[in-house]
């Protein structure tokens, strides 16, 4: 079964199809793949401790809270968290900063890669 | 740090206009600095990244000369990852698909680039470690 690095790049406020990328990593997830859902550029704007993904007219969208209880592991850019002035320490719980390298750990390991 | 590795990115942005271009050399930067094989096949508006022409502006606005305005310029973010990638002891290979540069009379790259197909972004691919296509959005 392959694994994951799954890339968001895109803030969920601003386009309904996160969902949909959101949906995908939670399916291969409970089908047994190891996914990573690494957040960058305005994607990171859903990681800010208070933000609600799935409110009010994204109620299809899973949580990335309940993303990562449920065994995604979700990363937030570093660089894109300090560009936004977002403090890593007011992050959603499960949500942990990372630097942009991990993309390139997870390519390297040979994770199948999807943006966007 | 693991084994030395090839990884193939497909770019299709234009420059100047998403962070998406930004990003894309931000990661091809890390994998440069790894000494990694790196194939780029830039697709659509991407081809014209590292156009030659490319040249820096003053900002009237601001009252700044080129030179204090010091617009950054993608086609020398190209030439640096090129450079990173080759002091690290790695190969870059940056093939422009040649009906967008055709369409966009970009044909004028910096030294480097080569002009090819998405035939190329298949062997890249098939010949690599992992692959990461970065589209428009």
């Amino acid at each position: 079964m392959a694994d994951y690095i799954l890339i968001e790049s895109r803030d969920p406020f601003e386009s309904a199809e996160v969902g949909s990328f959101l949906d995908l990593a939670d399916g291969l997830a409970k089908e047994g793949s190891a996914v990573t859902l690494f957040l960058v550029q305005n994607a990171v704007m859903a990681a800010r401790h208070g933000a609600h993904v799935n409110f009010p007219d994204n109620s299809h969208v899973r949580s990335l809270a309940a993303l990562a209880a449920n065994g995604v592991k979700v990363l937030a850019d570093s660089f894109s968290l300090q560009e936004r002035g977002i403090s890593p320490n007011r992050l959603i719980a499960g949500i942990t900063v990372a630097p942009l390298s991990a993309v390139i750990d997870h390519m390297a390991a040979g994770r199948k890669a999807l943006w966007h | 740090m693991m084994g030395k590795k090839t990884l193939t990115f497909m770019l299709m942005d234009a420059p100047f206009e998403n962070a998406r271009t930004t990003t894309a050399l931000r990661l091809i930067d890390i994998a440069a600095r790894r000494g990694y094989d790196i194939n780029v096949f830039a697709y659509e508006g991407a081809v014209y990244m590292p156009l030659a022409a490319q040249a820096k502006h003053a900002n009237a606005v601001h009252g700044h000369d080129a030179a204090q305005e010091d617009h950054p310029l993608p086609r020398e973010w190209v030439e640096a990852v090129m450079q990173e990638t080759a002091r690290n002891g790695g190969k870059f290979d940056w093939v422009n698909c040649g009906l967008c540069v055709d369409e966009r009379g970009a044909a004028e790259a910096i030294p480097g680039v080569r002009r090819g197909s998405p035939a190329d972004f298949w062997k890249m691919a098939g010949a690599s470690d992992n692959v990461l296509v970065i589209p428009t959005k």
